[in-house]
């Protein structure tokens, strides 16, 4: 049997959770949302992703009720945010700086926004204890913020932010104070949470891994704007800028002019060159000028021309980068180019084929790269 | 370690002494069985027991007290008002001026604060006493306590206060149950610097009291310029002691409770 595949924002009937309808924030001059439209829907985990400065907090913080959008409107659960201050919002959010009460301890930080709803002491400590399970704290209830760790204190906000059992859950950098390794790990807790308490989770980052790793949806933001909402793989196979595309992971970006041929593209790019084949769905003009971008793990690198390939071109082997599981090769083609190729190295690494100065040849199917419009 | 050099040793017995030997002297003539200040005649605690049975020093100091606790209370409300709405209100017009203004009063001379209110008081017909000593007092204190409070809110991380208000505090609720208590340690040194500067200011208090109410600093002002007697040093002695053991026992405190912090946050990082 099939599993059902949670994705929302295909069906034309499902009713978003959030809805950002032309919202625009300006500080002062400064635009830091511009004209600005999306849809999140219930129980989706969703990344807004972008470097500093594009108005990813921004965004949060108006979920939040922290700012106000200068224009446009805000809709939760298709009633109006504007008028709602912070307190009064099914709302609540998990700061970067954790924002632990450093006079409470941990029990009664998970505890304060219960005590603010007037609930009764004994559901407010069956409630606490279920958090405290729920984040694996149950040792640490009675300490004070300064007497647990990074990664404790981590779990103690989490557990704060979830206690009131919010429709929407706001995450700023979550993990951004967190070594490697432990955040790894803590983002697959925070998938297993999310998914166990059915909340809609908002996360901001700049961390393309992160947002690749937990979300549903990822949000590409540059300059106010989102440049591109898909899904992860769809962000990472299919980008529809190279901004995006040059934005998640590494990319090779060739410019030239592409024609239609039937089914296949011919892309022109180099004198010296044979023209690149590729399959498009999209339908470009005629020697229309753009940017072909490859994957570097989609470049397969042989010491002979195969055979089968669509693409094949000559190059010789500039530099390795040897990153232990992967190596990436940076072959020098005739015409000057710099082209980056990866392989998986499934063997140990004395069996290594090519090395510096090496005449080698790269290939790739037909499939393996898109043409972005400049 | 550092050796030992003459050079050190000599410098520090210097700016020691000069500190502290006017001090040892008036304590040592505390005291002294001599009425006569600059005549040793052996030792004696007469002049503590007289120094009990004088009324009017009681009075004073009884005064002096009162007006210390009562002015810098209202100080610390005033300053720490002041001093959140300074770093807090965020940029609005005139904010450097606003901000300027309440921190004049420090580096103002004391004549002329103690002389400006002496007029405000005059103009208004108000008789002064106690009540106008406390006012004088709470005007120039209040920019010592907003001073050392805004300092504090300065470092204070605002997503405290923002995390209050997402829990569900409304903003009254988050300065009280987050804001306040976070920062109490600076309001109550405020308290404290508001509450000596009143103990021992002089000129102020000259200008701005009346004839019912007299301060312990103007009191042995004015017996001083009879002659200085064995039972002032005393009191001042008393003094000396009281201002010794509060300063001492503070960083005792302070000290203590930056060493248990510091074990309990190792004792985390192992831990985990």
């Amino acid at each position: 049997m099939a599993l059902d595949v949670f994705a929302p924002w295909d069906d034309p009937k499902a009713k978003p959770l959030i809805q950002f309808k032309n919202v625009t924030k300006r500080f002062g001059d400064f635009t830091a949302i511009d004209d600005l439209t999306v849809d999140i829907f219930e129980q989706e985990f969703f990344a807004l992703l972008g470097p500093s400065g594009c108005g990813k907090t921004t965004m949060m913080r108006m979920l939040a009720g922290f700012e106000t959008p200068s224009e446009g409107s805000i809709l939760l659960a298709g009633q109006d945010m504007a008028p709602v201050p912070p307190n009064q919002r099914a709302v609540n959010m998990m700061f970067q700086s954790y924002a632990l009460f450093p006079h409470l301890s941990v029990w009664e930080n998970i505890a304060f926004g219960l005590r603010r709803d007037r609930m009764p002491k004994d559901e407010i400590a069956t409630r606490v204890e279920e958090m405290l399970r729920l984040t694996r704290l149950e040792k640490f209830a009675r300490r004070k913020p300064h007497q647990i760790s990074g990664g404790q204190r981590q779990r103690v906000a989490l557990a704060r932010s979830l206690a009131k059992a919010p429709k929407l859950l706001l995450l700023d950098e979550p993990l951004g104070a967190l070594d490697k390794k432990l955040r790894q790990e803590t983002q697959f807790e925070l998938m297993d949470i999310q998914e166990s308490t059915g909340t809609t989770f908002v996360i901001v980052t700049h961390d393309q891994e992160e947002a690749m790793t937990v979300a549903s949806r990822v949000a590409v933001m540059d300059e106010g704007k989102i440049v591109q909402v898909a899904t992860p793989d769809a962000i990472y196979e299919a980008p529809n800028s190279t901004y995006v595309a040059d934005f998640i992971g590494d990319v090779n970006l060739i410019t030239g002019s592409v024609e239609t041929e039937g089914e296949t593209l011919r892309f022109t790019w180099a004198e010296s060159q044979p023209a690149i084949v590729g399959a498009s769905t999209k339908t470009f003009g005629k020697a229309q000028n753009v940017h072909f971008a490859i994957r570097p793990e989609k470049i397969a690198i042989s010491a002979q021309k195969p055979e089968d390939a669509a693409n094949a071109v000559p190059g010789k082997v500039l530099d390795i980068a040897y990153l232990g599981n992967i190596s990436t090769y940076h072959v020098q083609l005739a015409g000057g180019q710099v082209i980056k190729a990866q392989t998986a190295n499934n063997r140990r690494i004395s069996r290594r084929s090519f090395t510096w100065e090496d005449d080698v040849w790269l290939s790739w199917t037909d499939t393996a790269g898109v043409f972005l419009e400049r | 370690m550092r050796r030992f050099s003459w050079f050190n040793a000599t410098s520090l017995t210097l700016g020691f002494a000069f500190l502290y030997v006017p001090m040892i002297i008036l304590i040592v003539y505390s005291f002294n069985k001599s009425k006569l200040v600059t005549v040793w005649a052996g030792f004696s605690t007469h002049w503590y027991g007289e120094l009990l049975s004088n009324q009017s020093m009681l009075d004073a100091a009884w005064v002096t007290v009162k007006v210390a606790v009562i002015s810098s209370s209202i100080a610390t409300v005033l300053g720490t008002m002041a001093a959140y709405v300074i770093v807090r209100a965020g940029r609005f017009h005139g904010r450097t001026l606003f901000s300027g203004m309440i921190y004049a009063p420090l580096v103002m001379p004391e004549v002329i604060t103690g002389l400006s209110l002496l007029l405000l008081f005059i103009g208004l017909n108000v008789d002064r006493g106690v009540m106008t000593i406390v006012l004088a007092h709470t005007t120039f204190s209040m920019c010592y306590v907003s001073v050392v409070v805004s300092s504090r809110l300065v470092s204070f991380d605002q997503s405290l206060e923002e995390a209050a208000l997402d829990l569900g505090c409304s903003p009254l609720q988050a300065f009280r149950l987050v804001t306040l208590p976070i920062i109490a340690p600076a309001v109550i040194s405020g308290w404290l610097l508001a509450f000596t500067l009143s103990l021992d200011d002089l000129v102020i208090a000259s200008f701005t009291s009346g004839p019912a109410a007299t301060t312990l600093p103007m009191k042995i002002w004015s017996s001083v310029r009879l002659g200085v007697s064995p039972e002032i040093n005393a009191l001042s002695t008393i003094m000396i002691a009281l201002v010794t053991v509060g300063v001492i026992s503070a960083s005792l405190v302070n000290k203590r409770q930056a060493v248990r912090q510091k074990r309990e946050e190792q004792a985390a990082e192992r831990q985990s």
